[in-house]
């Protein structure tokens, strides 16, 4: 029950900034985009033409619209990584620094691999 | 455990704690929403990489996430609309707003987030199914 | 003699279950059932008391004020951080566990050792740190009622330890400051006479700090005082954010800040 010294500036914020942001658009945004672009046509709502190849590369054509996505997706992907990382340890798994890795492996990944996909 | 001073500490429930009360299991589970954030956002960066690749490829992805992959969308769903739920309620105590000295009712923060939560995916929606007609 | 009839009526027989140790002679807690025939109108330390003078004197716990003031009577009612003078039997099942508050060791029954508390509660420099001493001539700090208002809610802490109790990552890592101790922090930091956030942020901001909390949001449920633990945690991570990035950016401010609470302490 002690505190435990000595005790470190934490460099949290860095990862928590991204964590909050991220948790605020996709709070904001996700629920619509999963119900627009992976239930819509399967349960009827849209036709399947909305989302052809050449509207689709169309709408990214913008650089607006890219760099949204990008913004969206490169915090929506850093949110989860942290997140997972707490719950991890929430569920008694006390390996953190390999947890961390790879998450964020994987977060650091995904944001590549996106920004290859869109630029 | 005993302790040398006569102390006795009881060990926590280190895995099964979270199903012990209600208000753990409700945070649990807004935890584990992060999982299938990350699901999604994963599956769009998949999609992008894929439109970039060409049409086939692009057209073999939605066909794949639509025909054998509903029923991960439909869980990541209600995941996520959970997420964006115990988001906004939880905005008054991140942000205590204060107007002319007085502060601000919770349930209008909060209310005020809902809104903007609705404005958003309509919008989303519509300018999406309404968009690139020009 | 009706009055003795109703009284009479409204006695309820319930059986308690309490955790019991003593450290002389018990390697391990152990359960004891009472059977407390509890009034309409009993909190759950009318019936503690009723066990103590009545059915066995050795039950040790602690109480002092039986009006929710004193902060000394938490215990753990059917698994929830309870004040028991807090909490009537009446809204209770017929039988009740009770056991000494979690996350804390067990010095004795119901009484628990609260030492790691106490220094967590003094790690946060909890009292005024002004930017300058000012002398009797000089006068007081003053203060408007709207900044007060600032940080009243965070005053009415009684450190009834409930929030620790409550708190899973307290139970994950008991090197965490912990909710009451962050709150308390967060009063001093609104205080419109304090400059000493910078200070406080060495134990606040540090890895046993604030970014230990996941914003369970249990310690604002069980506070008996309403002072909002969790709610004080995430503007005290929003403001370490700020000043993060703020010396992150601003080096060569951080050279002035430095000095400053050596001085100070003298």
């Amino acid at each position: 029950m002690n505190v435990k010294l000595p005790l470190k500036a934490s460099n949290k914020p860095i990862i928590w900034s991204l964590f909050a942001a991220g948790g605020t658009v996709t709070a904001l945004l996700f629920p619509a985009l999963i119900l627009l672009f992976a239930l819509a046509v399967p349960f009827g709502l849209l036709p399947a033409e909305l989302f052809s190849y050449d509207r689709i590369q169309g709408m990214l054509d913008n650089t607006f619209i890219k760099l949204i996505v990008f913004a969206l997706l490169f915090l929506s992907i850093w949110h989860a990584a942290h997140r997972m990382r707490i719950t991890a340890h929430d569920f008694g798994i006390r390996a953190d620094g390999f947890i961390a890795f790879l998450f964020y492996s994987i977060a650091l990944l995904a944001t590549i691999l996106l920004v290859i996909a869109l630029f | 455990m005993k302790l040398t001073n006569g102390n006795y500490v009881r060990p926590p429930a280190r895995y099964s704690w979270w199903l012990r009360q209600g208000r753990y299991f409700r945070y649990m589970m807004r935890e584990l929403s992060s999982l299938f954030v990350g699901i999604f956002s994963i599956i769009m960066i998949c999609g992008l990489y894929q439109l970039s690749q060409g049409e086939a490829q692009f057209t073999a992805f939605t066909s794949s996430l639509w025909n054998n992959f509903w029923w991960l969308s439909v869980i990541t769903f209600l995941f996520v609309t959970y997420h964006s739920y115990s988001w906004f309620i939880v905005t008054p105590k991140a942000m205590p707003l204060r107007f002319s000295g007085k502060k601000v009712a919770p349930w209008i923060i909060i209310g005020a987030h809902m809104i903007l939560w609705l404005i958003c995916s309509i919008f989303i929606w519509f300018i999406f199914t309404n968009g690139g007609a020009q | 003699m009706s009055d003795v009839k109703t009284s009479q009526k409204s006695v309820r027989q319930v059986e308690i279950e309490i955790l019991r140790y003593n450290p002389d002679t018990d390697e391990k807690p152990y359960f004891q059932t009472y059977q407390v025939p509890c009034q309409e109108e009993w909190v759950i330390l009318d019936a503690v008391n009723y066990i103590k003078d009545n059915l066995d004197r050795s039950l040790s716990y602690r109480w002092s004020c039986h009006m929710a003031v004193c902060g000394s009577c938490g215990m753990m009612v059917n698994g929830e951080p309870t004040l028991s003078c807090h909490a009537f039997v009446r809204d209770m099942p017929d039988k009740i566990t009770i056991e000494p508050l979690e996350n804390f060791p067990i010095a004795r029954d119901l009484i628990v050792d609260m030492d790691g508390f106490v220094e967590k509660l003094s790690s946060v420099k909890p009292y005024i740190n002004a930017a300058e001493e000012k002398t009797v001539e000089q006068g007081t700090y003053q203060q408007l009622p709207e900044q007060l208002q600032l940080y009243k809610q965070y005053t009415q802490c009684i450190n009834c330890m409930l929030c620790y109790s409550a708190c899973p990552q307290m139970a994950l890592n008991d090197g965490f400051v912990g909710p009451a101790a962050l709150a308390l922090a967060h009063r001093y930091n609104l205080d419109s006479r304090d400059k000493g956030r910078e200070v406080r942020e060495d134990v606040v901001a540090s890895n046993a700090g604030i970014w230990e909390c996941s914003f369970v949001g249990a310690c604002s449920e069980v506070c008996p005082k309403h002072v909002d633990p969790a709610a004080a945690i995430q503007q005290t991570k929003i403001a370490a954010t700020g000043d993060y990035f703020k010396k992150f950016l601003m080096p060569w401010k951080n050279a002035q800040k430095g000095q400053a609470p050596e001085g100070g302490d003298q």
